[in-house]
């Protein structure tokens, strides 16, 4: 069973919002409800528990004569969003109830029918992905599309890309992909482009990679995302050091305390 | 598409999508290609990586213009000046592929001395008839075609209706002995005529009336005109943001001597790719829905002389030389299909029981007359133009006349529920209780629900099966017309009135299969590729027609995608090759790229190995390469012309690659077959803020108006409406909004009708991102939100600004989102030749805070329309 990861490639991206619709329909998700965001052509908002792939666009003031591929501007920009499926996931290691769970093809499962809609999951992710549904009250994102995996099919939003902006198969081989491709834009002038796939980082790397110009903050994607879990260590020896000083502190307290006492009691 | 058709022979793209990603550059205009045909766009995109060029000229920036390496801005309406220029630019620059335009273009033909120019004319040509308001296109020919009393009809267009039968490519049935002029130095030679006739659209024009900096558009040029030539190849895609203009058959002829000078039709990476605004409407061209052209793009009889026996009909539309000299094959085996043995030769093949065309029955020319209570009855099948169509309000109250309508739709949609949920329910000038329209509404089949045939954008038939049955009592169109045509048939066989002699003769003889009696669609396919009369076998090409009554062939162009009884080419899916040979069946003959024969030199060989696509092999002695030849296989490049006095494509010759056109090459100069000149001339729009900077004539002259008192037009200079309006759709949904607006996955990602304009616009007009606006056009106000952005941008023109306003069209009364008809600010108007209204630039007004409610809104009209100009 080969380890899978999606390669999404903004700079291939033309924003038509079929990976959304896609998932939706396969996976049998809620609108996110009919409302007009007046945030560009973005009326979906982010990734959450009814939208496991979402298109963000981004958009900056165009300049005759330049158009989005050429290589002095970007203006506007789109890029499709989904869970980073972490190596070191703080979802799966926040959760008390073992729903979340690591698949064979290395993707981060919530198993719905253990979830019990703690939310621990919610505040454990460092990318805002998982949500906690508004009337169902458990946790969903993005499934990796499992089931079709499972099938050998390719995930529903990969499938449907017209431009092959996102592109699913074997970890290495997308990141082998993904240094070429940066390579190759930077051979036509476009400097600005980077891959992010923070292996550096405490998520310890991630199955879904992608290729944005400009900063991938714009994208959502934060430059140093942080496993909480990270910290717990830290956080335990810490907890030690203090239970340990306000013991030293208390016993101190009766101590001096005592002799005090004592002394008074001599007079 | 009579803007392809007379340039090149036929209406069709001339190229397939996949093969743009062979080209060096694409241009992309009038179209916002990855929008609205996002699949097919990857080819662009192939394209774009493998290092071409590719260029946006849009008034708005799109989600085409972030993907391409240019963006010009453009006012909308203008795109003649800048097609123009271009032309301008190649022919001064001599960027032109010579060697091609000598051999496979009219550039060297020589005009009549009577021909008069838009130069000469100030935006006329000769034979301009002031009173009638047509041309008499008689002085248009070639020097030496014969005139109109020897010819035996007129030249060119038909006395009324509209241009689809000119898709053909004219009506030029003997190009007579022609004289021309290869060194193209000759005054009267059309590549002189054509190089004065541009010779005003210049880059500064382009500067000051389309709104792009003369860099900027030279740069463009440089691109464009650099991308093409022996070696290399540039595409130019386009779709009804070229169509939908009062004269957008000429702005797609300037695109199409633009690719004829730079040598790029017919060749890989090149050509003209028209994207059709849905699924099958080139079908709907081929098998037409139109009112003027039979199957095949065989012109319907008109009322008439022309049309009074069957021996005039043939000879006013058929040709001596090339293609067209089979006019009698097609049109006989066409009435073979229709009446089987009833047409004999004895009563002319039943010519005389197919109805005339009395006048303009277009979607617009009948709408009017039931708007003035001329119509009884209205079938509504896949459409919606209580939503899709201009003035909507007129649209909408002319339904309130009918005595029936009759509408097949998944969903009951605004044009089913007119008449107690439209606007004008609302603001009282329709009543439920008054309106004596009795409505059917019956529920249809959806794609995934049907089996049958798409021709898709590039002429491609591609069958599918049926994956579900319909819910409940839905049926699909075939089902529907199959059991209407039985039924209709049958009372037709009770009553013996002559009138119904046509439909006793018809051949109504479909199977049907199952519980629900569905029609089998594969008979119809096969009785479209049409079979043998003798021994009964299915027909495998065009050439096997015959004009004898022995074939039967439902659309000639079809012939050969079931080419035997079990063989249905349009059901095969093993692609072999980049052009999909092999997957489905392109017409004509399954040719990819259609006048291939110009792929390559005179000889028969190549171009240049990169770009080579068919040649002649000398050993196998024919045509052959990596598409099927589009000319005749067996026909050497060294065969003889003989159009002085040949007939056939015989007399074409080896190296002619045009070959529906009587004269076999392109034409760069459109001696006959359409309404407003042989060359196109800017005007401006019916609606304009400025006056034509080229010429006194200030819009195309043959455009009809269609004025009256419910569709007036705002005047040039209006001061009530100082804004330039343009229309257009988004990915997210699909036209008027039936199969898309009823669905909550598509409706989310675009819940409401909103507006797009500048930041500059929107603080001259006190607008506000997010809040409400109304836009006001001589006809209607709607609301929509703003949406504020910088992708929209005022144009410099003429030293003023000028503001354009974008709205998407989608939304209606009914569905899980609904907002304003856009299309209710448009006005109906006619382009001339496919009678085809002005959507992408009128004038309008745009002002802050939503419109009245009820009666209200009509008051605010009113006072909006009544302010002093």
């Amino acid at each position: 069973m080969s380890v899978t990861a999606f390669l999404t490639d903004s700079t291939l991206c033309i924003g038509c919002k079929a990976c959304e619709v896609a998932c939706k329909e396969w996976n049998g998700i809620d609108d996110d409800g009919l409302h007009w965001s007046g945030f560009s052509y973005d009326n979906t908002g982010s990734v959450g528990a009814s939208t496991w792939r979402h298109v963000k666009f981004v958009e900056q003031p165009p300049v005759p004569g330049l158009g989005g591929n050429a290589g002095e501007q970007t203006s506007w920009t789109f890029s499709s969003d989904v869970c980073k499926h972490c190596e070191e996931a703080g979802c799966l290691e926040a959760c008390p109830t073992g729903s979340i769970v690591r698949t064979e093809f290395g993707g981060v499962f919530i198993q719905p029918d253990v979830c019990n809609g703690c939310g621990y999951c919610v505040t454990s992710c460092p990318f805002g992905v998982v949500e906690r549904h508004s009337k169902d009250g458990r946790a969903f994102k993005c499934t990796f599309c499992y089931d079709r995996q499972k099938a050998g099919l390719v995930p529903a939003c990969a499938r449907v890309c017209p431009t092959e902006s996102i592109k699913f198969g074997e970890i290495e081989e997308l990141r082998t992909h993904a240094s070429k491709r940066l390579e190759e834009l930077r051979q036509r002038g476009i400097h600005d482009a980077t891959v992010y796939d923070p292996r550096d980082t405490t998520v310890g790397g991630t199955h879904a990679i992608f290729i944005v110009r400009g900063d991938p903050r714009s994208y959502n994607l934060p430059p140093h995302p942080e496993v909480p879990t990270a910290y717990l260590k830290k956080a335990w020896t810490s907890s030690v050091i203090a239970a340990g000083l306000l013991l030293g502190g208390t016993l101190l307290a009766f101590l001096s305390d005592g002799k005090r006492n004592a002394r008074k009691l001599r007079r | 598409m009579p803007g392809l058709g007379t340039s090149f022979g036929r209406g069709g793209a001339t190229t397939a999508q996949q093969d743009l990603s062979n080209a060096d550059a694409i241009l992309i205009m009038g179209s916002s290609m990855a929008e609205n045909h996002p699949v097919g766009f990857q080819w662009v995109m192939e394209a774009r990586e493998k290092g071409a060029k590719i260029i946006h000229v849009d008034p708005r920036y799109t989600r085409t213009s972030a993907m391409a390496d240019v963006w010009l801005p453009l006012r909308a309406g203008s795109d003649i000046i800048f097609l123009g220029a271009l032309v301008h630019y190649v022919i001064e620059n001599s960027k032109d592929f010579r060697d091609y335009v000598v051999h496979y273009t009219n550039a060297s033909t020589i005009l009549r001395e009577d021909f008069r120019d838009t130069e000469d004319l100030d935006g006329l040509f000769s034979g301009w008839d002031e009173e009638k308001k047509k041309y008499d296109p008689e002085s248009w020919l070639y020097a030496g075609a014969p005139p109109k009393k020897e010819a035996g009809s007129v030249p060119g267009h038909s006395e009324v209706g509209g241009g689809h039968g000119k898709d053909r490519g004219g009506e030029a049935q003997d190009t007579g002995k022609y004289e021309s002029d290869p060194t193209l130095q000759h005054p009267r030679c059309i590549f002189q005529v054509l190089k004065r006739h541009f010779s005003r659209y210049t880059p500064e024009m382009v500067e000051r009336f389309c709104g792009v900096p003369q860099d900027i558009f030279l740069k463009v040029a440089e691109i464009f005109s650099s991308a093409s030539g022996p070696d290399k190849t540039a595409a130019i895609c386009y779709a009804v943001g070229w169509t939908q203009h009062s004269k957008g058959v000429q702005i797609i002829r300037t695109a199409s001597i633009l690719q004829l000078l730079l040598g790029n039709i017919g060749r890989p990476g090149g050509g003209i790719l028209a994207l059709r605004g849905h699924a099958s409407i080139q079908g709907s061209t081929d098998i037409p829905t139109l009112y003027d052209i039979l199957p095949g793009y065989l012109p319907m009889p008109f009322f008439g002389e022309e049309s009074r026996t069957l021996g005039a009909y043939l000879k006013k539309h058929s040709a001596r030389t090339g293609l067209w000299s089979g006019f009698d094959k097609y049109f006989i085996s066409l009435m073979k299909a229709y009446y089987g043995d009833s047409a004999t030769q004895g009563n002319e093949w039943g010519f005389h029981w197919l109805p005339r065309v009395t006048g303009d029955n277009s979607h617009f020319g009948y709408w009017l007359d039931m708007a003035d209570g001329k119509l009884d009855g209205l079938f509504v099948m896949g459409q919606n133009p209580a939503v899709g169509a201009s003035n909507g309000r007129l649209e909408r109250k002319a339904l309130a006349k009918l005595k029936w309508l009759v509408v097949r739709d998944m969903v009951e949609t605004e044009t089913a529920s007119f008449w107690y949920a439209s606007p004008e329910v609302e603001r009282g000038e329709l009543s439920p209780d008054s309106i004596a329209t009795e409505v059917f509404l019956f529920p249809a089949a959806g794609t995934a629900e049907k089996a049958g045939t798409f021709t898709n954008t590039q002429r491609l038939l591609q069958h599918r099966e049926k994956a579900v049955d319909p819910p409940g009592e839905a049926r699909s169109e075939t089902w529907f017309m199959v059991h209407l045509g039985r039924r209709v048939k049958g009372m037709a066989q009770q009553n013996h009135d002559s009138q119904n002699d046509p439909l006793r003769a018809l051949t109504w003889d479909y199977s049907t299969d199952g519980s629900e009696a569905e029609p089998r669609v594969e008979e119809v396919l096969r009785e479209i590729n049409g079979s043998s009369l003798v021994d009964h076998k299915q027909l495998g090409h065009i050439n096997d027609l015959k004009n004898d009554g022995s074939t039967k062939c439902g659309a000639w162009i079809y012939c050969g995608v079931f080419p035997d009884e079990s063989r249905n080419r349009a059901n095969e899916r093993e692609p072999k090759d980049l052009l999909g040979h092999g997957w489905g069946f392109a017409w004509p003959n399954d040719c990819r790229i259609i006048y291939n024969r110009a792929s390559a030199r005179p000889d028969g060989s190549p171009w240049s190995e990169r770009k080579k696509l068919v040649w002649w092999d000398e050993s196998k002695q024919e045509w052959t390469g990596l598409d099927n030849p589009d000319c005749d296989k067996k026909i050497p490049p060294q065969a003889p012309t003989e159009i002085y006095n040949g007939h056939g494509v015989e007399a074409l010759g080896g190296a002619k690659p045009f070959t529906l056109h009587p004269d076999g090459v392109g034409w760069l100069y459109v001696a006959s077959g359409l309404k407003d000149g042989p060359l196109p001339a800017h005007y401006e729009p019916l609606e304009s803020l400025i006056e034509n900077p080229l010429y006194n004539q200030q819009t195309n002259p043959v455009a009809d108006r269609k004025k009256r008192t419910d569709n007036p037009y705002a005047a040039l200079h209006d001061a009530r409406f100082p804004f330039v309006l343009t229309t257009y759709r988004l990915t997210e949904h699909h036209t008027a909004g039936g199969m898309s607006r009823h669905l909550a996955h598509l409706s989310e990602l675009q819940p409401e009708l909103f507006t797009e304009v500048s930041p500059e616009l929107a603080a001259k007009q006190g607008l506000r991102h997010g809040e409400w606006a109304t836009i006001i056009t001589a006809r209607a106000l709607i609301e929509a939100r703003v949406l504020v952005t910088t992708r929209m941008r005022p144009l410099c023109i003429n030293g003023q600004d000028v503001h354009q306003v974008g709205v998407p069209y989608h939304w209606g009364y009914k569905g899980c989102v609904t907002g304003d008809v856009v299309n209710d600010l448009l006005v109906i108007s006619e382009e001339p030749n496919v009678r085809i209204m002005e959507t992408k630039a009128l004038t309008c007004n745009i002002t802050p805070g939503r419109r009245g409610r009820g009666r209200q809104a009509l008051n605010q009209l009113a006072s909006e329309i009544g302010k002093r100009a």
